[in-house]
């Protein structure tokens, strides 16, 4: 499989990353090398080999429910750009 | 040509938990914006998610109940796309390994019994709130909600109707507040459909192309969503046009479904299990615990109704509509009341004058006891059942007990024969032209004939022993 440079370009504004016309074919060239890394692995025959979903072999750890957490608000929102009645200001959304 | 509806609901549930699915940040509702926030939930660089053990709980519950498979092993997975009420960026969900998957739902529509058959359900994280108020243009994020732990539960195609889809919601609604894993406030949010709508063509085999109606937050938007959809989709299709895949807001003002999304900008959430959380892994002792602490089940209790009390099914599915409801009923056939009377008295007037009031059964002032005193003086033909009403309205009004009333009133039924014979020979007397119509074979005039008694008892007559006498004297 190989990307278009359609595909680089919907990839990358799906990831709200801005890929200027000039590193439009580099970024293709190096997101294919990586098709083809993938590519190699897929041959691998892994057949009757349970898929991992974690690099590591170890199971979730649970914690009790408890609600401990103080509220932290003046502190969380002495860092935000933008601040009004308690809420983080954002640019106009609408959906 | 005759369309047929399919329809699939995708419904988000709240679980009742103290804190976060993966903070320690308080999940109670209606706090002021972000007081209740934790490194997590505003996705602060470096944070790390770890699972409470109760939402865990609250799913491997739900699960059980549906009878569904509860996957020992089950994967956390990113669901990427970016919105400022989302402040990681994605939302951890469940996609391929989900906790739970199967499982069914029995509904019952005009007395037909359906089952629905479940997908999955997977835990989940809400996002937070956008406020589009009044911020010099600005769009205003409280994170509060962000983190609070939600099982996303989803049915296969197989409702039929809007009839079909609302009794599914309401019969799933009933089983997590029943097993007490969500609080089912759907004012605040606890409880939201969305419904997948499409039609095609009596008899055809696939699928038509589906539009999603998102968020409805009550039954009776969920009923009006889906007819407004579908009768658009019916009349799109007929008049030539084509439905293209979509997601939808309703809009109860309106009454109509309008376009939110489409399938060109639908989003491409690129999931891929989350690095930041190992595999969840649910061993049998827990799952063994979780099933032994199930309280019985709507559709257990229901058919144990049934054939304990020996009332109609549909008296069975009213009365174990919830928990508090199913308590009352069997409180009040403990008291002694019969059980028919005490189950028409229940889904009657009690719960006629609990609607008006919009109130549920756990206020109703009058308790099982008292209305079990009540059910006993008609059974034992103290009062008529038409009295009876005035009683309980009385007892509704005042808290005294049924014996208080009848005595202090003067309630207490005639049927001492001789008294009302006296009755029913004036009521003769005075009605010439209904005696003649019943003597020419019109049995209707004898009940006016019967009115006529009571109302000159004031209600007191025994209206069976007023009808014998009648039926006797006019021979």
């Amino acid at each position: 499989m190989s990307l278009s440079l359609d595909d680089v370009k919907r990839i990358a504004r799906l990831s709200r990353i801005a890929v200027t016309d000039d590193e439009l074919a580099a970024t293709q060239t190096q997101l294919n090398r990586i098709f083809g890394l993938i590519e190699e692995m897929r041959a691998v025959d892994t057949t009757g080999i349970e898929p991992m979903s974690h690099a590591q072999d170890v199971v979730l750890r649970l914690r009790d429910d408890a609600a401990t957490a103080p509220n932290r608000r003046e502190a969380f929102q002495a860092v935000a750009p933008a601040v009004e009645d308690g809420l983080y200001l954002v640019p106009k959304v609408i959906e | 040509m005759k369309w047929e509806v399919v329809i699939g609901l995708e419904v988000h549930t709240q679980l009742t938990t103290s804190s976060k699915i993966f903070s320690p940040a308080s999940t109670a509702f209606g706090a002021e914006p972000n007081t209740q926030t934790a490194v997590v939930d505003i996705a602060l660089p470096g944070a790390l998610p770890v699972m409470n053990r109760a939402a865990v709980d609250k799913a491997i519950q739900f699960g059980l109940a549906i009878g569904a498979r509860v996957n020992r092993k089950s994967v956390f997975a990113r669901k990427n796309y970016f919105y400022p009420d989302l402040p990681k960026g994605y939302q951890i969900s469940q996609f391929e390994l989900p906790i739970v998957e199967g499982g069914q739902i029995a509904i019952n529509v005009d007395g037909v019994e359906k089952v629905i058959n479940l997908t999955r359900a997977h835990l989940e994280e809400d996002a937070g709130k956008s406020l589009h108020g009044d911020y010099h243009g600005a769009t205003g994020i409280d994170l509060n909600r962000a983190g609070t732990p939600l099982l996303e539960i989803v049915s296969e195609p197989e409702m039929r109707s809007a009839a079909e889809a609302v009794a599914y919601a309401k019969a799933l609604y009933s089983l997590v507040t029943w097993i007490g894993i969500c609080d089912g406030n759907m004012q605040e949010g606890s409880f939201r459909c969305d419904v997948n709508v499409s039609v095609r063509p009596e008899g055809q085999a696939e699928f038509g192309t589906r539009r999603e109606i998102k968020n409805l937050n009550s039954f009776r938007f969920i009923e009006q969503a889906i007819r407004a959809e579908v009768q658009w989709q019916i009349e799109t299709i007929e008049d030539g046009g084509k439905i293209e895949q979509a997601t939808v807001l309703f809009d109860p003002d309106t009454g109509e479904t309008r376009m939110m999304r489409s399938k060109e900008d639908a989003h491409d959430y690129r999931y891929f299990p989350d690095p930041d959380l190992p595999p969840l892994v649910i061993d049998e002792d827990w799952i063994e615990r979780v099933r032994n602490a199930l309280p019985e089940l709507p559709h257990d209790m229901q058919q144990r109704f049934e054939r304990q009390y020996g009332i109609p099914a549909y008296d069975a599915v009213t009365l174990t509509a919830s928990k508090a409801l199913a308590g009352y009923y069997e409180a009040t056939v403990a008291a002694g009341a019969d059980a028919k009377l005490a189950s028409n008295w229940i889904m009657g007037d009690i719960s006629a004058t609990l609607n008006r009031e919009e109130q549920d059964i756990t206020a109703c002032p009058v308790s099982a006891a008292a209305l079990a005193a009540l059910i006993g003086r008609i059974a034992d033909k103290t009062i008529n059942n038409k009295t009876a009403k005035d009683v309980l309205k009385k007892m509704w009004e005042s808290g005294d007990s049924t014996d208080a009333i009848i005595e202090r009133d003067g309630l207490k039924q005639e049927s001492d024969s001789g008294a009302i014979e006296a009755i029913v020979l004036e009521v003769i007397a005075a009605n010439p032209k209904s005696v003649e119509e019943y003597r020419a074979g019109k049995e209707k005039a004898l009940n006016s004939l019967v009115g006529q008694v009571m109302k000159a008892s004031r209600g007191k007559a025994d209206p069976a022993v007023a009808l014998e006498l009648l039926k006797q004297k006019l021979a």
